[in-house]
């Protein structure tokens, strides 16, 4: 899940006593699973909020080339190397669809990206997490992805077109990418005792982290309620991380590796597992920028975009010459 | 006359790591470039030449003989035995230094595929024709970028210029030739690598025109990568890391 902790930019949910004319029209729509398009009258709080949701997913997928291109150059065979190369080219390709779905919404991608790089708009906590050995890049293929399409497979039926159909793209590649994630916890999981040390240790590193993916718990999240009634958000934070452990918790056993939590069990009644929640309080720090890699992450972000300056302005003063020089002849 | 294993080996090595080096090379942009179309334009650039460096070596490897896997020839010799030129394994600079190289190469990278899907050797000219299509979009991407930015801003002109007097002087080692290459062309697996050299000039002159950057001057040539005689500094730093892993739990699967 990439979007996390989205401030709904709203009062809370209005009755239907409440609404105007046009709202609840809106609201019929969207109760009758009609999807809203980028021309169709929508209240500003919907435009506003879907903004912050679908700008902090796209910045999610480009910050979340950091941590694993951070392995491609240690790639250990060139078959790994090639996969990870696209997942990562797939990864910023999925940027791109939802930049352009978000500029749907009267945002361009450039305000959107300053808004990240000075701190206006936050990417998903987990990119904050460092990617250590080689096992780490199977972790992000196994729990992130796995934990981003149990977010994103619902959000497939959200109610804002565009970023539906951003969704369903996306949700193709990214089964991919779980599969070839959990594909490298199995070799590294059956591998040598050295291999399998980098797997445990990777599993340590992630879980929990994985578990915050999904934000708060619901007691706490102050503002879902208005964004199910949009159907922008589909699910409460603990529904899907219950649904993410409980998928989750055999395929660590079927690896042979331990769950970092003692309190992990089975519980028969709820047809479920009873597990730790995460520490929220690292949680809220790593959202505040006090995570272990926000530095690196953003002044690479910042460096890539400063750096780059003159390359987009080469490009552009060049497309205008050729412009001016198409006019001229013609 | 049956073929001379020894020097089809050589070859090979030098088709694939032409392309084991310089994908490593591109691949380490990811996620640092100018604009999100480059980051996925380079990622995907790095993953076509390391997809053709996996059949390069592939085959390699099966005429050597000895067993060993196209992996092994990557992540297991030193840099004496890598077989690249100069070229693709210089730092990536800035970004227009990286598009510069990637030019500078995909022009004879395209210009050779094309020759090879003639081959006598029918596995050559299979891998040609894979990658051939690869080539000829690579180069078409590279030109516009060149051209884009040399034609662009006074400062972007500046850099292109910067990169290209930089790196030309490496161009040359792509068109020597010696007795692995005399042994090719004889048995017509391969073209004489000079023989590449006029349509190569047309090309790049042509981009180079419309760029508005100009050749550096005089013929200097560094060599060496390609025969294997001497690398520069920068091949074993890059060896560091990319064969890490495999160096430091050797035997284990991956």
């Amino acid at each position: 899940m990439y979007a996390q902790m989205i401030k709904t930019a709203s009062d809370g949910v209005k009755s239907r006593d409440e609404m105007s004319p046009e709202e609840s029209a809106f609201q019929d729509k969207i109760d009758n699973d009609i999807k809203i398009e980028p021309r169709d009258w929508m209240p500003e709080d919907y435009r506003r909020t879907l903004i912050r949701q679908i700008g902090q997913h796209a910045h999610s997928e480009i910050v979340g080339q950091l941590p694993e291109g951070n392995w491609i150059t240690r790639a250990p065979t060139l078959e790994r190397k090639a996969i990870l190369l696209a997942k990562v080219q797939d990864e910023a390709g999925h940027g791109l669809y939802l930049y352009c779905a978000a500029e749907t919404l009267g945002v361009s991608r450039d305000e959107l990206t300053e808004m990240l790089l000075d701190g206006r708009m936050k990417y998903s906590s987990i990119f904050n997490y460092p990617t250590l050995n080689w096992a780490d890049i199977g972790a992000v293929g196994w729990l992130v992805d796995g934990a981003a399409i149990m977010n994103q497979v619902p959000l497939q039926r959200t109610s804002y077109g565009p970023y539906s159909r951003a969704m369903i793209r996306i949700c193709k590649e990214e089964s991919f990418h779980q599969r070839q994630g959990y594909d490298i916890m199995m070799k590294m999981a059956k591998g040598t005792p050295e291999q399998k040390k980098m797997a445990q240790d990777a599993l340590n590193r992630f879980w929990y982290p994985s578990l915050m993916m999904f934000g708060p718990s619901d007691k706490d999240s102050v503002h879902s309620a208005q964004s199910m009634a949009w159907k922008i958000k589909i699910n409460t934070n603990d529904e899907l991380r219950q649904k993410f452990v409980d998928q989750t918790v055999p395929q660590a056993e079927y690896l042979g590796l331990t769950v970092p939590d003692e309190n992990l069990k089975w519980n028969d009644e709820k047809g479920g597992y009873d597990f730790s929640e995460p520490d929220w309080s690292e949680f809220f720090a790593v959202i505040k920028g006090n995570g272990p890699c926000n530095r690196e992450r953003m002044n690479a972000r910042v460096k890539a975009w400063e750096d780059g300056a003159w390359v987009r302005e080469g490009l552009l003063a060049h497309a205008e010459k050729k412009a001016a020089r198409k006019v001229a002849a013609e | 006359m049956a073929v001379d294993q020894g020097k089809l080996l050589e070859f090979l090595l030098r088709m694939g790591d032409n392309t084991l080096v310089l994908g490593h090379r591109v691949s380490e942009w990811c996620g640092h470039a100018p604009v999100l179309e480059e980051d996925i334009a380079l990622a995907n650039t790095a993953l076509d030449l390391i997809g053709q460096t996996q059949f390069w070596l592939g085959y390699a490897a099966e005429v050597q003989g000895e067993g060993r896997t196209a992996d092994d020839l990557a992540f297991l010799r030193d840099a004496w035995d890598f077989r690249n030129v100069l070229l693709v394994e210089l730092p990536n600079g800035d970004f227009g230094q990286t598009l510069m190289r990637q030019f500078l190469f995909d022009a004879w990278s395209s210009i050779i595929l094309d020759r090879l899907t003639a081959s006598s050797d029918p596995r050559v000219a299979e891998i040609a024709g894979k990658a051939a299509k690869e080539a000829a979009y690579h180069v078409e991407r590279s030109s516009d970028t060149v051209i884009g930015l040399g034609d662009g801003t006074e400062e972007s002109h500046k850099r292109m210029q910067a990169a290209l007097d930089y790196l030309y002087p490496y161009v040359g080692e792509l068109f020597e030739s010696d007795a692995v290459d005399a042994a090719m062309t004889e048995e017509g697996i391969a073209p004489d690598p000079a023989s590449l050299r006029a349509d190569y000039n047309a090309l790049v002159g042509k981009v180079l025109a419309e760029a508005t950057l100009r050749l550096p001057e005089g013929a200097y040539s560094h060599n060496g990568g390609r025969t294997g005689r001497m690398h520069t500094e920068h091949l074993g730093h890059m060896l560091t890391q990319m064969q890490w892993l495999q160096r430091a739990y050797p035997g284990a699967a991956w």
